[in-house]
C-alpha cells in the first residue's frame, strides 16, 4: 500500500496544512492592521494638506504647520549631528579598541538597554537635568533628549559595521607603517561609511517621530522660531498631539493633525527606504 | 621621553630628527585618539548612571513623604495630594500583558509564514514592509486607535466596550505596534537555523509543521522568547500609543476592559501642569517604570545574547 494513503499520514498532512493556513491568516491579520492604519492616514490626511500647510504657522483658526515642520527639522538635525559625533566615537572604541575586556561588555549591555529604554523616561531625565536648572523649556533641551535617543542607535550600527571590515585590511595598512588612528580613519571608516550612514539615517527617522521626550523639554509653540534654541520650539509630533487632545474641539485643527501625521509618516518611510537603498548600494 | 626611547630601542635611531619628531607626534596622536574614543564610550555608562541618579534625586521628596503607601494607595488624586501608583502600575502591566497575548501568536505566525512557506519572490518585499512598519511613530498608532479602533469596538461590542476606550483597547493598539518588532526578531532567529537541519528533517518524511515544531522552534527557543520579552519592554514604556485610548481613569479599576491609566500615560498627561509633591510623585513613577523596563530588557538581552537580531 502506498504510504501516502495511510490514515496516519493523511492526519499528519491535514494538521500541517491546518497550521500553515493559520499562519497565513496571521499574516493577513497583521498586514490588514497595518494597511488599515496607512489607509486611515492617507484618507484623513491628504485632504488637510495644501501648500499653505508648509508655509503658514500654527494658529487657532486656519494656519498651517510650517513652524512645527521647521522646528522638528532643526531639532532632529542638531540631535543627529551631536549624536553622530558621540555615537561614532563610542562605537569605534567598542569595535577597534575594546578587545574582550569587561568594560566593553558592560558598555555594550548598557547601550542595548538604552536602545529600547522608554522615551518618556529620557524626557523626564532631560527635564530634571536641563530644564529645571535653566528655568524654562527650550529647544536645546529637546535636542539633548533626542540626542540621548539617537546615540545608542549610532553606536550599535557603527560597531556592527566596523566589525565587518576584515582584519587583513587593518594588518595590510599597519604593515605599510600607518598608525592605528590613521588606519581607522582612512581604512576602516571608508569601508564602513555606507553602513554607518544607513544607521544614522535610521536614527534620524526614529527621532523625528518621537513625541514623548519632547513633552517636557522643548514643549511646543505657535510662533516661528528659526534658530533660537534657547526658547521653546514648535515641533510636529507635539503639534499633532495637542491638536488631537487639548485642541480637539476645533475640527480644523484635528484635520490639520491628520495632515501632519501623514507628512511625518511619509517622511519617515522615505528616510527608511533611502537608508535601505544606501545599504544595498554597499553590498 | 618614552616615545623617543622606544624609537632608539627599535633601531630607528638612524632616522633624521625631523622624521623622529613626526613619528613621535603621530604616536602621541594615537594615544590621545584612543583616550578620546574611550571617553565617549564611557559617557554611555555615565548616561545610565545619570538617568537613574537624577530620577532618584528628583523623586526623593515623594518617596520620603509617601513611602510604601505609594504602592498600596489605590487612587491618584492630585486635589487631595493622595498619590497611589497602583492604578498606573496595574494598567501598565495589564495592557502589556494583553498586547503580548495578542501579538505573540500573530507574530510567530507571520515569522513562520515568511521563513517556511512564503514564495521566494514575496519574501523580501514582505520582510521589508514589516521593517518599515516598525518605523512608524507611535503617536500615529494612538491616533488610529482613538479615531478608528475605539469607535469600531463601541459599535461592535457595546456591552463590553461602552466607551470604546479602555485597558483592552490600549492593549490591542500596543499589540499592533509590537507585532513588527517581534516578527522581525523571530524571523531573524529562525533564519539562523542551518538549512541542513531543515533538510534532514524533511528527508525523514516530516511535514512542514512537524519540521517547524520539532526541529526549528526547539533550536531557537531562547531567541524567540528573547524577541517576545524585547517586545514586552517596548510595550511597557510606550506612551503615545496608549495615552489616547486608555481612558485616563485615575482610580484602580481591576477589570480587563474598563477605563484605566498607565505609568507613561499618567506622566504624559499630568507632568506639565504639576508641581511640588505631585511632580515629585510623577518622577517616582518614572523611576518605577525605568526599573521595570530595565529588568525586562536586561532579561531579553540575556536571552538574545547568541543571536544577531539587530532590530529595536
Amino acid at each position: 500500500m502506498n504510504i501516502s494513503q495511510t490514515p496516519l499520514y493523511r492526519r499528519r498532512k491535514r494538521l500541517s496544512q491546518l497550521v500553515m493556513v493559520l499562519c497565513q491568516v496571521a499574516t493577513l491579520i497583521g498586514f490588514a492592521f497595518l494597511f488599515a492604519i496607512l489607509f486611515t492616514l492617507v484618507t484623513k490626511g491628504l485632504g488637510a494638506i495644501s501648500p499653505a500647510t508648509f508655509v503658514e504657522r500654527t494658529r487657532m483658526t486656519g494656519g498651517g504647520l510650517g513652524n512645527a515642520i521647521w522646528g522638528t527639522f532643526i531639532m532632529t538635525c542638531a540631535a543627529t549631528v551631536i549624536g553622530t559625533v558621540i555615537g561614532v566615537a563610542a562605537g569605534t572604541w567598542l569595535a577597534e579598541y575594546s578587545g574582550k575586556g569587561m568594560m566593553a561588555k558592560v558598555i555594550r549591555f548598557i547601550n542595548d538597554i538604552l536602545l529600547s529604554a522608554p522615551s518618556i523616561i529620557i524626557g523626564l531625565f532631560i527635564y530634571a537635568m536641563v530644564v529645571v536648572p535653566m528655568g524654562n523649556f527650550s529647544g536645546w533641551a529637546g535636542v539633548l533628549a533626542l540626542t540621548v535617543i539617537i546615540v545608542p542607535v549610532v553606536i550599535r550600527s557603527t560597531e556592527d559595521m566596523l566589525r565587518l571590515i576584515p582584519n587583513s585590511l587593518r594588518e595590510a595598512a599597519a604593515a605599510l607603517g600607518a598608525h592605528r588612528y590613521w588606519i581607522i580613519v582612512r581604512v576602516c571608516y571608508s569601508g564602513a561609511r555606507a553602513g554607518i550612514l544607513t544607521g544614522i539615517l535610521l536614527g534620524f527617522a526614529r527621532i523625528s517621530g518621537e513625541t514623548a521626550p519632547l513633552l517636557f523639554t522643548s514643549l511646543n509653540s505657535n510662533q516661528w522660531n528659526f534658530f533660537d534654541l534657547g526658547s521653546e520650539m514648535a515641533n510636529l509630533p507635539m503639534t499633532i498631539y495637542q491638536n488631537m487632545t487639548i485642541n480637539a474641539f476645533i475640527p480644523d485643527l484635528v484635520a490639520l493633525a491628520w495632515g501632519g501625521a501623514l507628512i511625518l509618516t511619509a517622511a519617515i518611510l522615505i528616510l527608511n527606504i533611502a537608508a535601505r537603498y544606501f545599504s544595498r548600494q554597499r553590498s | 621621553m618614552s616615545t623617543s626611547n622606544a624609537i632608539q630601542a627599535s633601531g630607528l635611531g638612524h632616522l633624521s630628527d625631523a622624521t623622529q619628531k613626526r613619528l613621535q607626534r603621530k604616536a602621541r596622536i594615537d594615544v590621545w585618539f584612543e583616550r578620546m574614543l574611550f571617553a565617549f564610550a564611557f559617557a554611555v555608562l555615565l548616561l545610565l548612571g545619570a538617568i537613574i541618579a537624577s530620577l532618584m534625586v528628583s523623586s526623593w521628596p515623594a518617596i520620603q513623604r509617601y513611602g510604601l503607601d505609594f504602592f498600596t494607595e489605590n487612587r491618584w488624586a492630585a486635589n487631595v495630594e493622595v498619590f497611589g501608583a497602583l492604578p498606573a502600575i496595574y494598567g501598565t502591566l495589564l495592557t502589556s500583558f494583553i498586547a503580548i497575548v495578542i501579538a505573540v501568536p500573530i507574530s510567530f505566525g507571520i515569522a513562520i509564514f515568511l521563513t517556511e512557506q512564503c514564495p521566494g519572490f514575496l519574501r523580501q518585499p514582505l520582510s521589508t514592509l514589516i521593517e518599515l512598519l516598525a518605523g512608524i511613530p507611535s503617536i500615529i498608532y494612538g491616533m488610529w486607535g482613538m479615531e478608528v479602533l475605539a469607535p469600531l469596538l463601541r459599535t461592535w461590542f457595546p456591552t463590553v466596550f461602552p466607551a470604546g476606550t479602555g485597558l483592552t483597547t490600549a492593549g490591542i493598539i500596543l499589540a499592533v505596534m509590537i507585532i513588527p518588532f517581534i516578527t522581525a526578531v523571530s524571523r531573524d532567529v529562525i533564519n539562523t537555523v542551518p538549512a541542513v537541519m531543515r533538510e534532514s528533517a524533511y528527508g525523514l518524511g516530516c511535514t512542514t509543521w512537524e519540521v517547524t515544531r520539532s526541529v526549528i522552534l526547539p533550536s531557537v527557543k531562547t531567541g524567540l522568547v528573547g524577541g517576545v520579552v524585547l517586545g514586552l519592554g517596548r510595550a511597557l514604556g510606550e506612551t503615545m500609543a496608549v495615552t489616547f485610548v486608555i481612558g485616563n481613569n485615575l482610580f484602580l479599576n481591576t477589570t480587563l476592559t474598563g477605563q484605566g491609566t498607565s505609568i507613561a500615560a499618567l506622566i504624559a498627561n499630568q507632568f506639565s501642569e504639576s508641581d511640588g509633591s505631585q511632580r515629585s510623585a510623577l518622577l517616582a513613577l518614572g523611576l518605577i517604570l525605568f526599573l521595570i523596563t530595565f529588568a525586562v530588557l536586561a532579561f531579553a538581552r540575556y536571552l538574545l545574547r547568541n543571536s544577531t537580531g539587530r532590530h529595536a
